[in-house]
């Protein structure tokens, strides 16, 4: 038996002895983030090796927006999730309700196009997108063209689908039979029973829409309407700007979604354990 | 069961018409344009204006070249590690769990322009802190950003910083999914640990681990936002250009939306084959 219990101590020694240095290495360049978001660029830009935080990050702050208002481009980021997550998940939800609830004429058609389309790249609907809501509807550098284009997201379909087929239907016939309206079991009694999955989905699309860059770089690149990660990604690259300002930047991005991420972790994983996005 | 066509259709017709606005459209509109002259007013059928230039565009191979080298090497390297990741954190043995997920997932939520605005600072030539740290142990420093190999090991680098988590998470869900008996026999036969990972737990983890390599696959070859920012429009001279960069310019910079077309379209076609190929090669021997 001891010799047993030495084996099992050497292999959890030599499982964290491996660990250990990885996930310092992985937590690197985010404790980096940190640290140069709280150092002026002359420290920033200097020959010495610093590694602990120091007290500039509202001087920072305030570099960065000396050079792009960042904050106003917070607020538009901060809107245009919360309203694109609210509008994804309804839509996505009473679409995957109908896939798994009814029968209907053309229900293969529709599933078969979802699934086969779902692996397509999005740079190939990108061009026409773009034209159709730049040219055709005249909507560059609106809060549209951030929410509406990017509601086409099916795994969201797939995966409420997936999550209202699972339930009993019981629960629904039994409302039906005393004469409740389709759309009021949909509300009242199937969407509250698929809350693990609603929440695991709005975390993951609101994720997804905030750290959107490639649609947002392309449609709303007039100052006012640039999203966050748009608007920063401007300053990177160009000279004469503050780097302790844009690493506050990236910070003011990341921190938030690094504590929902904490807090939220099991919803979190469910939704990409799942495929939910991407 | 009895059809409910009008209720079924009030609920799916919101999500279809943004659908087939936003999505099946424009994979059907941008295969027409990849045939179109587009820098005519009106455009003009031209079938072979864009793949005729496609095909002897030194700028296209450069890109493919590019985008392909990431794949191969990027792609097994970083599904190596999200193995090597869960079956770590699935071990029964491991202290403090919390913090390890913690640091592995983290960059899962990291958004493009963020991680990408830290790599270009962390391996900037002389004040960068790899370099710093490179030197403080007696090694030359590297230039990360002139010359193309480490330009290229950079991108790979940064990319996979940012997506192993992400496949860890899918493939830990896969490891979990396994029941516990398969194991506690395996022990009792005496099967060492290492052949139990290779040959139960790998086997059993294939579909999984095929579905994370489609993904992938998919993801890199649209590889934008790195190259873009991190080695700066694709630098040094082209050296990390990427299809998706190439689209890019093609599409929105020169404004050339037919030409920008045909290299999307290559795009979509190459991913298909490639994940064609992989779920043939990864089928169930019969």
């Amino acid at each position: 038996m001891t010799s047993r219990s030495q084996r099992r101590l050497g292999r959890s020694i030599a499982l964290h002895l491996f660990l250990t240095p990885l996930a310092l290495v992985w937590l690197f360049p985010l404790w980096m983030m940190v640290v140069f978001s709280t150092m002026p660029d002359n420290g920033i830009f200097s020959p010495g090796i610093e590694l602990l935080p120091h007290d500039n990050f509202l001087d920072n702050v305030a570099n960065l927006q000396r050079d792009t208002n960042f904050i106003g481009a917070i607020g538009i980021s901060v809107s245009v999730a919360v309203t694109y997550t609210v509008l994804s998940v309804l839509l996505t939800s009473m679409a995957g309700w109908a896939l798994a609830r009814y029968e209907f004429h053309g229900k293969g058609a529709v599933v078969a196009i979802i699934f086969g389309t779902i692996t397509l790249p999005y740079a190939v609907v990108l061009i026409p997108q773009f034209i159709m809501v730049a040219r055709d509807f005249a909507l560059a550098n609106t809060w549209i063209a951030l929410i509406v284009p990017p509601l086409f997201n099916s795994l969201g379909v797939l995966f409420m689908r997936q999550a209202f087929s699972m339930m009993p239907a019981e629960l629904f016939d039994a409302a039906r039979v005393e004469g409740v309206k389709e759309w009021r079991i949909f509300l009242f009694v199937a969407l509250p029973l698929a809350r693990p999955m609603l929440a695991a989905l709005a975390i993951i699309l609101f994720l997804a829409s905030w750290n959107n860059y490639l649609w947002p770089l392309l449609i709303n690149s007039q100052p006012g309407a640039m999203t966050a990660p748009v608007a920063l990604g401007t300053l990177i690259g160009l000279t004469k700007v503050s780097w302790g300002g844009i690493m506050a930047g990236a910070v003011m991005l990341t921190v938030p979604m690094l504590v929902v991420f904490v807090l939220l972790q099991r919803h979190f994983i469910a939704g990409i354990a799942a495929g939910a996005v991407k | 069961m009895r059809t409910q066509n009008a209720t079924a259709y009030r609920f799916l017709t919101p999500y279809l018409l943004i659908f087939a606005i936003f999505w099946i459209w424009p994979i059907i509109s941008s295969f027409i344009i990849s045939f179109q002259a587009t820098r005519t007013v009106p455009w003009r059928f031209a079938p072979t204006f864009n793949w005729g230039r496609l095909i002897g565009d030194p700028a296209f191979y450069n890109a493919l070249k590019n985008t392909l080298l990431i794949l191969v090497i990027q792609v097994p390297v970083m599904i190596a590690l999200a193995i090597v990741m869960a079956v770590l954190l699935n071990s029964p043995l491991l202290k403090a769990r919390g913090l390890y997920r913690f640091a592995f997932f983290a960059p899962v939520v990291v958004g493009e322009v963020a991680y990408s605005a830290v790599f270009r600072l962390m391996f900037s030539l002389d004040f960068g802190i790899v370099n710093k740290l490179l030197e403080s142990v007696g090694l030359a420093k590297i230039d990360w950003f002139s010359n193309v190999t480490p330009a290229m090991a950079l991108i790979m680098i940064a990319v996979t910083w940012r997506w192993a988590g992400y496949n860890a998470i899918i493939i830990l869900a896969g490891l979990q999914s396994i029941p516990e008996d398969v194991y506690e026999a395996a022990t009792l036969d005496r099967v060492s640990k290492l052949r139990q990972f290779f040959y139960i737990t790998l086997p059993l983890l294939k579909p999984v681990i095929v579905f994370c390599a489609v993904l992938s696959i998919i993801g890199t070859m649209q590889l934008f936002t790195e190259p873009f920012l991190i080695t700066e429009r694709g630098g040094p001279g082209g050296g990390t250009e990427t299809l998706g960069l190439l689209l890019y310019r093609q599409g929105f910079r020169s404004l050339n939306f037919g030409y920008a077309s045909a290299v999307a379209y290559t795009m979509a076609g190459l991913a298909i084959a490639i994940t064609l190929v992989q779920l043939w090669l990864m089928r169930e021997p019969k």
